[in-house]
């Protein structure tokens, strides 16, 4: 009944909705279709078109000329460029990213074997930023302009303006080599290496199925300070983006209807103001969750975290292409699924966008 | 004190006289809100302490910063070396000082490329409209979509690393918000008497996009530019960190920081400090942005 104000137009016709709908669903899906031939035309022009000469960039420059052809063949180099982009796009429609010159593996299964551990990160990271942000960022709209207001306004910009990977290092320095509170670089103590058996990948679910705590313990301590470090960006944006949302609300008339009828003053914030913020806050928790997931390369090479990252990093230093591109295209699609996805939400929940 | 109320009063006048006066007043309006904003002005002055610190180099610094002395190696900050020195016996204040100019040099040579592409395509996109602006903008949006950083790295596998082929790459993606802003400049503005007094007197579309569209646009992208350079340099540190960025000896501030990880537990000034020359140069631009944003557009500040 609060929300009569904003979403007076919901009462339209039930009839009228579903169309509408998806008319957006579609509206979605092509724009996510031509987003998606657009990274994969970018990876095709980096891996095959920029390096002078694709096949030495496989077989290297000591191969003889029977593999360099060979390889020439097998790359379709001899077709036209729009043949060989469409063979490429058929490829990764088959989950085929190439095998990898440094693991010798198929590169599809390297990330399957790296995503996990930047999954339970990212994921992590961006709770954090929603269980402390979100309520950090209301109390700043609150009490607007005090003391409160100005902490977040701090920790947002210097979420902002701190490179992480420093941020990183100085976490690193006084949290694990000065005061010992948490384990240091990696996803386990050593020791620990290989007990559990990988079930999701993602080791605190895959600990606690196994029920061995001690483990699930020493994981979590390995995790809790990159989880944090990567968790302060996502804090600085929800809190801020959470503030101006609040604001906007708080200056409603409605607000003002529901404070002179007597509501409590903390009824007014959370279930007036609050439920209509929700909806924008979908969007930014997506963005920031994609962001968070490519934004962990940095991260994980501090921490050496076995992820998604780090696999990248260091195909890249081994000239390994493929599975460059195959990490770039993983990540690429998840960025671009997950902001899609949240767009997509947010349009069908706010019936105030048509 | 006569002069300078009268040019005070020149600049405040009701009826500017000419052309040159009106921008003037503009200029010294904008400042005069622009300084009510301590925290803006604070960002300024790092800026402009950045810019005097690179310009005075030569006369502030005692050495090039890139010659080893290896009998010097890892001395604490004090007296001889402020910030101290690192594993190769060079004094880490010089780098950071010579590394300013390196910060200044990528966020100018991404700037001279990517306003001028995303001005270019966003007035082009507004002002022609129609199919034109449809492909345009659904190329923005492409590139507005992928993830940067990571994109960046595979640039930068393709080309080799190094500092230009960083700032290609940041410039890549980086260009798609300016193209974005100065379409919804564009189209704001496309309707307007003006443009229309310039099309009757046969002014052609490429004038008119040049010398009347582009013009207004330039006040919302230089606002988005300042706040987009910590951006830019956080992603140019985080490139250099990873080894892909500037090369050693090259005193880059994110270099510094990766070449300096060896020492974090008992050198911890080495990698440290350039980390706080990032932080304060980023801060600066964001304070400095944010008051920007608040002068040109008081609607959006948050």
């Amino acid at each position: 009944m609060d929300q009569s104000a904003t979403s007076g137009q919901k009462t339209a016709g039930p009839g009228l909705a579903l169309p509408s709908n998806l008319v957006k669903i579609i509206g979605v899906i092509s724009s996510l279709s031509l987003t998606f031939i657009g990274l994969t035309a970018i990876t095709f022009v980096i891996g095959r078109v920029m390096p002078a000469d694709p096949v030495l960039a496989i077989v290297g420059d000591r191969a003889s000329q029977e593999v360099y052809q060979q390889v020439f063949l097998q790359l379709g180099l001899d077709k036209p460029i729009y043949v060989q982009y469409f063979r490429y796009l058929g490829q990764l429609a088959e989950g085929d990213l190439g095998t990898s010159i440094m693991t010798a593996q198929p590169v599809a299964e390297d990330i399957k074997r790296f995503f996990p551990a930047t999954l339970e990160l990212a994921t992590i990271a961006t709770l954090l930023g929603i269980f402390i942000g979100i309520p950090m960022g209301v109390m700043a709209a609150v009490h607007q302009g005090r003391w409160l207001d100005h902490i977040v306004r701090v920790i947002g910009l210097i979420g902002y303006s701190a490179p992480i990977f420093w941020l990183g290092m100085v976490a690193l320095l006084i949290f694990y080599a000065k005061l010992d509170w948490v384990a240091g670089p990696g996803r386990l103590d050593v020791f620990y290496d290989g007990i559990v058996e990988p079930v999701t990948g993602v080791l605190l679910i895959d600990a606690a199925l196994s029920r061995d705590w001690e483990i699930f313990h020493n994981a979590l301590s390995h995790l809790i300070l990159p989880a944090s470090i990567l968790g302060t960006f996502a804090l600085a944006y929800i809190a801020r983006m959470t503030r101006s949302f609040m604001l906007d609300q708080l200056s409603q008339e409605y607000i003002l209807t529901a404070r002179v009828k007597g509501i409590p003053e903390w009824k007014v914030i959370w279930n007036h103001a609050f439920r209509n913020v929700l909806v924008q806050l979908i969007t930014i928790i997506g963005l920031t969750y994609a962001s968070l997931l490519e934004g962990s390369v940095l991260t994980e090479t501090v921490f050496s975290w076995p992820g998604i990252g780090q696999y990248i990093t260091s195909s890249l230093f081994n000239n390994d292409m493929n599975a460059v591109l195959g990490g770039t295209i993983v990540v690429g699609v998840c960025f671009v699924g997950i902001n899609m996805l949240s767009d997509l939400l947010y349009r069908l929940v706010d019936p105030r966008i048509s | 004190m006569a002069t300078e109320q009268t040019l005070r009063g020149w600049l405040l006048a009701e009826i500017p006289q000419s052309k040159g006066q009106a921008r003037c007043q503009r200029i010294f309006i904008g400042w005069l809100a622009f300084k009510r904003n301590p925290v803006a002005v604070i960002g300024l002055l790092i800026i402009v302490g950045l810019v005097a610190v690179a310009a005075l180099a030569p006369w502030i610094t005692s050495s090039d910063g890139l010659e080893p002395h290896l009998a010097n190696r890892l001395v604490a900050p004090g007296e001889k070396y402020w910030f101290g020195s690192d594993g190769l016996g060079r004094d880490i204040f010089d780098r950071i000082i010579w590394g300013s100019r390196i910060t200044l040099y990528i966020v100018a040579l991404v700037s001279i490329i990517v306003v001028p592409i995303g001005l270019l395509i966003g007035t082009v996109a507004g002002y022609i409209g129609g199919w034109v602006d449809t492909i345009l903008m659904r190329l923005t949006d492409i590139f507005l979509a992928f993830p940067r950083l990571i994109l960046a790295m595979a640039l930068v596998a393709a080309l080799g690393p190094g500092l230009e082929n960083a700032v290609l790459a940041i410039a890549l993606t980086t260009w798609s918000p300016f193209a974005r802003i100065a379409r919804a400049e564009a189209l704001t503005i496309r309707n307007s008497e003006f443009i229309l007094a310039a099309q009757v007197q046969g002014v052609s579309t490429v004038g008119i996009l040049v010398r009347h569209v582009t013009p207004l646009c330039l006040s919302s992208v230089i606002v988005r530019l300042t706040l987009d350079m910590a951006g830019i340099i956080l992603t140019a540190a985080g490139l250099g960190f990873l080894g892909l960025g500037a090369q050693p000896p090259t005193p880059e501030w994110g270099a510094m920081i990766s070449l300096g990880r060896q020492f974090l537990i008992d050198q911890w000034w080495v990698p440290t400090v350039p980390g706080i020359a990032i932080l304060v140069v980023s801060l600066g631009f964001n304070l400095l942005g944010d008051g920007l944003r608040d002068v040109f557009d008081p609607k959006s500040g948050g």
